[in-house]
């Protein structure tokens, strides 16, 4: 397809000094002038940790004559294909169908209308069931959704399906998860070379992993559930190459928000991003999952990283099935290449009312806030609450000046800001530091106030509050309240930001 | 049974290429040069009601499979008041979250949710989507600018516009989920405008859209607009989506 070999990397690409930020980024003079290095390095990972998969026909690895990118080569793979190129229309057998409390009931209610009352869905392994959204509310329909998902799961004998009947006390429900997204990789559903679909745009956070994974509606859900495969287009791959060792100040989300800044909220519509480069490969699972979760805030289609032995070592005892990895052919062609260098960036800040509004985190230094939310699948993982912990044992045990809301993402996140010591605290728990700067108690797992939910629903903005929140959407009314002004920003910003009422570079603290 | 749909599934998947063929347009018309907007002092092509009237006959696909003995003649036109909104009107914006407990494929509750179309508009809009106390709108097209659409995967948002009455979006760009959702679920028609349409009409005009011309006519400016085709997504659309489309045409057998 022609426009797979254009290269458009923008005029607003080039880097103009007094535009904050940017100084920091060029545009690659070639789209396709992949770098070279680190491709040895992959490969030799890959043979010793993924055994080849008898049952499967890798277009994918060895004798591929045409070159293709990961997500190409992971659809290739799920279409039993040999060779893919952008714009085709292919059938996907899917490994995992994930929908949740929301979008599952309607999933569940098209797939009865359409394949019979009694139809059975077509692998009871491979559709996980998350209940995550409005779990801790009174609403009676939210409630209800959830009771739809249970009798489902019972009739088709699903086999992961992660219940909550005791919502008084979640602790009390030990197959409750919490944020499907997060619940998908830490119950090991998340594996290289695989084809993830799930009822929510947030899926592609499983693209950390190094699979291809995007959001569908329901009536595809309703497909896939009876059909197990479901008609994708191959999109063509952006590649972004970050180089440069990370500041010590800086997170994931701070790359994310300067991507999205850069390329806009629809520059990735219908396309793949590629995550590549020193700075990537240094990243932690989780940070990977931030990293993914946001390509959808840029209308991406899906997220990859590489798989590496990072991911490798995150699987070694979360899953017992045999996954093969691919990764893209130095002769991969991609629609366009962006190099960063990472060491240069500042922590930044997304300003109302959308993720693509960016600012550095020190431009907005006299903006007011009222609160602070840490929480969501994009920032509620266990090493968002230890950067926000970090930054409070940095400040000195400051104490918070505005509410500050802590929503875990799952159970075992609770657990871990419950358990874990705190580097430089003197073995200090997460839960303790939040105590003694004043924040409030961490709440019950669950996706909570990212999306407003239910009026009853723990932090949601149910008035014209302003908001710094490590979520991932601020368009009006995101967090409830139409007037409400959220401010996007990393578990530092966020936490700085909670000890000084306004919107605050984390460096204030950390250094 | 799931059984015989899988031995179908490659007559299905000719049709359903549509969801995403259409797709490859919209990155390329973001770049596209613009026309300009053709001005004519056209007559108007019918005497205006002040009722919308839509010529189509999918609506409410999700309440009860439509009889197949209905007449199928194609909406080659939606003539009604159009409502304009702006550049990436997101998924919140159309159905607020707190509404997403209402299950679109319950048949009270879709029509429930076509009540809260585009309430999460800020204030800043001044005239209201849905007036109080009614569940359906006025206005039967949605004129939008870039990335409608965008934010989640709710299949609630084209549902919701559809339950409310609209019968077509008109907007540069989609956001790609919610363009294959609309495909999908047959709700709207997601319409691609070559110009900014938005800017040149406002909320209350009278519009036509001629579907198989590709052509937006504002009877209350006189100005006309070319659309991009709507190409294979029309009929599976006209059908009610893609699971009415399949059996329509034969690919997947007339009854669950």
């Amino acid at each position: 397809m022609a426009s797979s070999t254009i290269a458009s990397p923008s005029a607003s690409f080039i880097p103009t000094k007094k535009e904050l930020g940017r100084s920091a980024f060029s545009p690659a003079s070639s789209p396709f002038s992949v770098p070279k290095c680190r491709k040895s390095i992959s490969k030799k990972i890959v043979s010793v940790m993924a055994p080849q998969q008898s049952e499967r026909k890798p277009a994918a690895t060895g004798s591929v004559k045409t070159a293709m990118t990961m997500t190409e080569k992971i659809l290739a793979r799920a279409s039993e294909k040999t060779h893919l190129s952008p714009g085709e229309n292919v059938w996907v057998d899917v490994d995992i169908l994930m929908t949740h409390d929301v979008c599952g009931p309607g999933s569940i209610g098209i797939f009865k209308k359409e394949f019979g009352q009694n139809a059975k869905v077509w692998d009871r392994e491979k559709i996980v069931i998350i209940p995550d959204h409005y779990i801790f509310t009174n609403d009676e329909r939210a409630n209800r959704n959830v009771d739809i998902l249970r009798d489902f799961c019972a009739e088709q004998n699903i086999k992961y399906f992660y219940d909550i009947q005791d919502r008084g006390n979640f602790k009390a429900n030990p197959d409750y998860k919490g944020v499907c997204h997060i619940a998908l990789a830490q119950e090991g559903h998340c594996r290289p070379g695989e084809v993830l679909l799930g009822t929510d745009s947030h899926t592609c956070t499983a693209g950390a992993f190094g699979q291809f994974a995007t959001g569908i509606g329901n009536t595809d859900a309703g497909f896939v559930m009876g059909a197990g495969k479901l008609l994708l287009k191959v999109p063509p791959t952006l590649r972004f190459v970050m180089d440069g060792e990370m500041p010590d100040y800086i997170l994931a989300k701070d790359l994310i928000l300067q991507i999205i800044g850069e390329i806009s909220v629809a520059g990735a519509t219908y396309k793949s991003m590629e995550f590549v480069g020193s700075t990537v490969e240094s990243l932690n699972m989780e940070e990977r999952m931030t990293l993914c979760n946001m390509v959808v805030e840029a209308g991406g289609k899906n997220g990859v990283v590489p798989a590496d032995s990072t991911t490798f070592k995150y699987l070694e005892d979360k899953t017992s099935l045999p996954y093969e990895p691919v990764y893209s052919d130095q002769q991969a062609r991609f629609l366009s290449e962006y190099r960063f260098d990472i060491s240069k960036l500042e922590p930044i800040v997304a300003k109302p009312h959308s993720p693509d509004n960016r600012a550095l985190a020190r431009e907005c230094k006299d903006v007011k806030i009222d609160r602070v939310y840490i929480g969501s699948c994009t920032g509620g993982k266990t090493e968002d609450f230890m950067a926000a912990a970090k930054l409070f044992v940095a400040s000195g045990y400051k104490k918070v000046k505005v509410p500050t809301f802590l929503v875990p993402a799952t159970q075992k996140v609770w657990m871990d800001v419950y358990s874990l010591p705190v580097p430089g605290s003197g073995g200090k728990t997460c839960s303790q530091i939040f105590e003694e700067v004043g924040c409030d108690t961490p709440a019950s797992p669950s996706c909570g106030a990212c999306l407003g939910g239910p009026k009853d629903t723990y932090a949601r903005m149910n008035e014209p509050k302003v908001c710094v929140s490590t979520t991932n959407r601020n368009f009006p009314g995101r967090m409830g309240h139409k007037e409400g002004e959220i401010y996007l920003a990393s578990p530092y910003t966020a936490a700085a930001s909670a000890l000084t009422g306004y919107v605050t570079d984390p460096r204030d603290f950390l250094q | 049974m799931a059984v015989s749909y899988s031995s179908s599934l490659s007559s299905f998947a000719a049709a359903a290429a549509f969801a995403e063929t259409k797709a490859s347009i919209a990155p390329a018309s973001s770049q596209a040069v613009r026309f300009a907007s053709i001005s004519s002092a056209r007559p108007f092509i019918a005497p205006l009601t002040s009722n919308s009237t839509v010529h189509r006959n999918r609506r409410a696909s999700f309440v009860a499979p439509r009889a197949a003995a209905e007449s199928h003649s194609s909406p080659t036109s939606f003539h009604g008041l159009c409502y304009v909104v702006g550049d990436n009107i997101d998924t919140d914006q159309i159905i607020p979250a707190e509404y997403l407990t209402l299950v679109p494929s319950n048949p009270a509750e879709y029509e429930k949710l076509g009540s809260y179309a585009l309430i999460g508009l800020p204030a800043s809009y001044e005239k209201r989507f849905i007036e109080p106390n009614e569940t359906k709108t006025k206005y039967s097209i949605v004129i939008g600018g870039e990335n409608f659409g965008c934010g989640s995967s709710r299949e609630h948002a084209p549902v919701a516009l559809g339950a409310a009455g609209v019968a077509a979006v008109v907007a540069q760009s989609y956001a790609r989920i919610f363009f294959r959702n609309s495909v999908a679920t047959g709700e709207v028609y997601p319409l691609e405008s070559e110009v900014r349409v938005c800017e040149e009409c406002r909320t209350g005009d009278v519009i036509t859209i001629e579907l198989g011309e590709s052509r937006l006519i504002n009877h209350t400016t006189g100005k006309e607009y070319k659309l991009q085709p709507i190409g294979d997504a029309g009929p599976v659309i006209e059908a009610g989506g893609i699971f009415a489309y399949a059996r329509k045409t034969g690919m997947i057998p007339q009854s669950a």
